[in-house]
């Protein structure tokens, strides 16, 4: 038996699980038309390759990864391209991102796909690029691209965690995935151990999961692996924290500002696994994943739906119940509440909860803050809420990051415990964004001025040739002068040579000519119709202009 | 020695320049709203009032004398802004990220009247060269815990629902009001 | 009488030969303020202070030649970043300065005739052209300065203020009502 540890807090709220694992995962229709947002994962949107109109297969690429951090975006059954526009997406923000619309043909038909039998034989940047091109993303609700998390130097990586905790209530998709497909997802882990020359295997599955222990105990010991454990960790909120669940299990605890990776050990959704295995062996991208849906419906139920599918259509499948007011994508403690019900199903959605005002009631008025610090005691970031409260609330931004804001992972259990009711997180979430902002201010503020230096040091240096430049010229116009004088002085000799017979010069002067030729021929645009005032204007400016180049000409030919 | 260090804690606690003294009242309110600035401004007065405090007990004592008792004030001021000017620009030279810290503060200090009122305390209660120095620097490291402690109230009084009108200025020197009280609970902490 | 003007001397005279030799001895170059102040400004070099840039605003505000109130584009939020590091008060614009909502430079394509004279106008380089052909605006290195507008013979140039999008959306401010219960007292 492997010693656990504990990390800091915690809550225990009703975890609201059962409903959901009575039936196993269910096949999601095929929904009349889908929202394919282009933008799912961390990194740069992915730039799209089709055009309205076209037809495309199951498992087609519609977005390439655009940058080094990216991920691929493919179409999630066959049909046609119905619009490529803004359509408002799964975020809290509610705003409208570039998302293909995809008519369904209803034939649901693959693309030719290039499984690979003998995987091990790949080297590991064509197992990584098989990732990128498959638009992998960490599953567990990050969005990362795997393949960057995929690559590791030699005995760098000493544990691999794979994360199977699922501590947040109502949702149950990692449950189902891995009482259902344990054998696959050990084959995903193996390649993932492969990827990152891990050593040991760690599962960790919170001890309220029994069936899905046992699946995957059952699966470690059927196939055999070696180093790879299955571990019951205690049920607590919120330890499916990446950093929590690494703590439980090694006894690590991860730093600020630190990444797990420079400590030996990476951490991988189980849900993320399972699809690196349908990706590598079957050749097939992400484009289906595992949903919880719960909450006001008849029958909550676990679904394999496609990405893309609008919500509404989802939810109807598990027979909606009258009184809901809208859904909210993730679990009650760090979900957002979705602006529409016909958004696009993503990547990062593990559950759909139908909220109604009984599952939960609006939130009571915030009251002023007593100071009873239960916030802290259940922090698992071990921060201190009531001061970052305190900081965001007065807007002293630089004071909260000084009291690691940035270690804050926004689960909510101080809001939970709060007696004041006060929206903590929500405080924690405008404060991060408005210092994000800030820096990017900042950013561009140094690039400006960078820009605006290097222009006045280039005039400055423009301005310094011109006038050695004149300098030189006039010194060789003074030599000539002074040259012929003397020439003139002393009887004819011979005649002196010609430049133009130099053939370089000639050529030079064929292209100076040329280039003339072809200025003269470049018309000025938007001239046709302008009133006198403008033509006056510009007229003006041509005159300068001519002007200037003929004092130019002056100097320099004098 | 024991004197040494009543007189020292006295000046930081009991007879605190700010708050039981009301001395150095501008700089209090006026530069106390950020931590770090507290700290600064703190930081350059216990240099300035140490210095201070003890060049002014030699010019009292060997230049001015009972004779010319009426230049004290006068020749005080003098020196404690030639003090201050000084200060300034051997900061500024020698240590340019002290300045960076204390440099805006530092002018400020010629105008703070806790720099002018602890020399002539010292004059009024008769303090030898030693008690000058202790009474000087237990002063002003008074005035700079003060000065920490009120601005760390006021970060957290951004934060606080106080009602309009009481807003801003108002709920500070509410505040500073009720620190005196708790300070004036020190009285009576010596002898 | 004698004896307290000589004392004064004295002092005048001591106090006077140390700030002197202080002077001399302790001669800093340069004013470390300058770049403070002006790591606080926006960059946007768009003159609407009064003088030709940032820095100069900066070297101004520094010699105590300039207000700090000065900078539209850095906001309320610029001049209380200016009074924080000045040890100065607030002072809210005054006047006809206002801050504008952040915008960037547009080339309406249809009407640009290729003149140059914005691309002499930016003082970031953020115009791309050349003469006779159309000009364009890089986005991203774009201000907001102004400065290509009045120069344009065609008024060409729009500003455009930069709307919230996903890459810039922020999570709000908390803000929750006091509800007013049904029978008129304050549900708190």
């Amino acid at each position: 038996m492997k010693t656990l540890y504990q990390f800091h807090g915690g809550i225990h709220p009703p975890t609201n699980k059962t409903q959901s694992t009575q039936t196993p995962i269910r096949l999601a229709q095929l929904p009349v038309k889908l929202v394919i947002p282009l933008h799912q994962h961390v990194g740069n949107c992915a730039k799209p390759v089709v055009e309205a109109g076209d037809y495309v297969l199951k498992g087609q690429l519609i977005g390439r990864p655009d940058g080094h951090l990216s991920s691929a975006i493919h179409a999630s059954t066959s049909g046609t391209i119905a619009a490529i526009d803004m359509q408002p997406v799964a975020h809290a923000s509610g705003m409208a991102d570039l998302c293909v619309t995809l008519i369904p043909d209803g034939l649901d038909k693959w693309i030719e796909l290039a499984p690979c039998d003998d995987w091990q034989s790949l080297p590991h940047t064509e197992l990584r690029h098989i990732l990128r091109n498959a638009g992998v993303v960490g599953l567990g609700g990050a969005v990362f691209p795997s393949d960057m998390k995929l690559y590791a130097h030699k005995h760098k990586i000493k544990t691999l965690v794979l994360n199977g905790a699922e501590c947040e209530p109502f949702i149950t998709c990692d449950d189902l995935l891995m009482r259902e497909r344990a054998g696959e997802i050990l084959l995903g882990i193996e390649m993932m151990r492969t990827l990152l020359y891990a050593e040991e295997v760690l599962i960790g599955i919170e001890d309220n999961k029994p069936e899905a222990i046992a699946a995957m105990q059952a699966a470690v010991t059927a196939g055999g692996y070696a180093r790879m454990e299955v571990i019951a960790v205690p049920t607590i909120y919120p330890g499916g924290g990446a950093k929590q669940l690494i703590r439980v299990l090694t006894g690590i605890e991860v730093a600020a500002g630190v990444r797990s990776t420079n400590l030996g050990v990476q951490c991988f959704n189980v849900g993320t696994a399972y699809s690196v295995w349908r990706a590598i062996r079957y050749g097939e991208p992400l484009i289906s994943r595992v949903v919880t849906v719960t909450g006001n419906v008849a029958h909550p139920q676990n679904f394999d739906a496609l990405i893309g599918t609008p919500m509404d259509e989802l939810v109807a499948q598990a027979d909606q119940l009258p009184g809901t007011t809208g859904y909210i994508m993730g679990g009650p403690m760090m979900g957002v509440l979705m602006p529409s019900m016909q958004v696009g199903m993503i990547k990062a959605t593990n559950c759909i909860i139908a909220s109604s005002d009984q599952l939960f009631p609006a939130a009571k008025p915030a009251v002023s803050c007593i100071r009873c610090t239960r916030c802290a005691d259940v922090c698992p970031a071990e921060l201190q809420p009531q001061e970052l409260y305190w900081f965001a609330k007065a807007k002293n931004l630089d004071k909260a990051e000084d009291y690691h804001l940035f270690d804050c992972i926004e689960c909510g259990a101080c809001s939970y415990v709060c007696p004041s009711n006060i929206p903590l997180v929500q405080y924690y979430r405008f404060a991060k964004s408005e210092i994000w902002a800030q820096e990017a201010g900042k950013k561009a503020a140094d690039a400006a001025r960078e820009r605006h230096e290097y222009r006045e040091s280039r005039i400055e240096r423009e301005k310094r040739e011109k006038a050695e430049k004149l300098a030189a010229k006039e010194k060789a116009a003074q030599d000539a002068r002074a040259q012929r004088a003397a020439l003139a002085a002393v009887p004819e000799t011979g005649t002196m040579p010609v430049a133009a017979e130099n053939p370089v010069q000639q050529k030079i002067q064929a292209a100076i000519e040329h280039a003339k030729l072809q200025a003269a021929a470049a018309k000025p645009k938007n001239t046709e119709q302008l009133t006198p005032h403008q033509l006056a204007e510009i007229a003006d400016i041509e005159a300068r202009r001519a002007r200037v180049r003929e004092l130019a000409k002056d100097n320099t030919e004098e | 020695m024991t004197e040494y260090f009543l007189i020292l804690l006295g000046a930081v606690f009991v007879n605190n320049i700010v708050l039981v003294k009301i001395l150095g009242l501008c700089p209090f309110m006026g530069v106390s709203k950020k931590l770090e600035a507290a700290v600064g401004m703190g930081a350059a007065t216990t240099f300035v009032l140490t210095l201070g405090s003890g060049s002014s007990y030699l010019i009292n004592h060997y230049l001015l004398g009972p004779d010319l008792a009426y230049l004290t004030t006068l020749s005080f001021i003098v020196v404690i802004a030639g003090i201050v000017q000084f200060t300034e620009m051997a900061v500024e030279k020698t240590s340019p990220s002290l300045y960076q810290t204390l440099g805006i503060y530092l002018p400020l200090i010629t105008t703070n009247c806790a720099v002018l009122g602890i020399p002539l305390l010292n004059v009024q209660a008769k303090h030898n060269f030693m008690e000058s120095l202790l009474f000087g620097f237990g002063g002003s490291v008074g005035f700079t815990m003060v000065m920490v402690l009120f601005a760390g109230l006021r970060e957290r009084m951004e934060g606080a629902d106080v009602p309009g009108i009481f807003k801003g200025s108002a709920i500070a020197m509410v505040t500073a009001g009720l620190m005196s009280l708790a300070f004036m609970g020190f009285s009576g902490l010596i002898k | 009488m004698i004896s307290a003007l000589l004392v004064m001397a004295a002092i005048a005279g001591i106090l006077g030969a140390i700030l002197g030799f202080a002077a001399i001895k302790f001669r800093v170059e340069g004013n470390p303020l300058v770049a403070k102040i002006d790591a606080v400004l926006p960059q946007t070099q768009c003159g609407q202070c009064g003088f030709p840039g940032c820095k100069p605003y900066a070297t101004a505000i520094a010699e105590g030649v300039a207000d700090i109130n000065m900078c539209p584009p850095g906001g309320e939020e610029g001049i209380q970043k200016l009074a924080d590091l000045l040890g100065m008060e607030f002072k809210p614009f005054g006047g006809e300065t206002k801050p504008k909502p952040k915008s960037v430079a547009v080339i309406d394509e249809s009407t640009c005739i290729g003149c140059t004279l914005c691309i002499q106008a930016c003082p970031v380089d953020a115009i791309v052209g050349a003469a006779k052909q159309l000009h364009t605006i890089i986005a991203a290195e774009c201000t907001g300065c102004e400065l290509c507008v009045p120069p344009c013979p065609v008024d060409c140039i729009l500003m455009v203020p930069i709307a919230e999008n996903l890459s810039n959306w922020k999570w709000k401010y908390p803000v929750y009502a006091l509800t007013v219960s049904s029978s008129g007292n304050a549900a708190l």
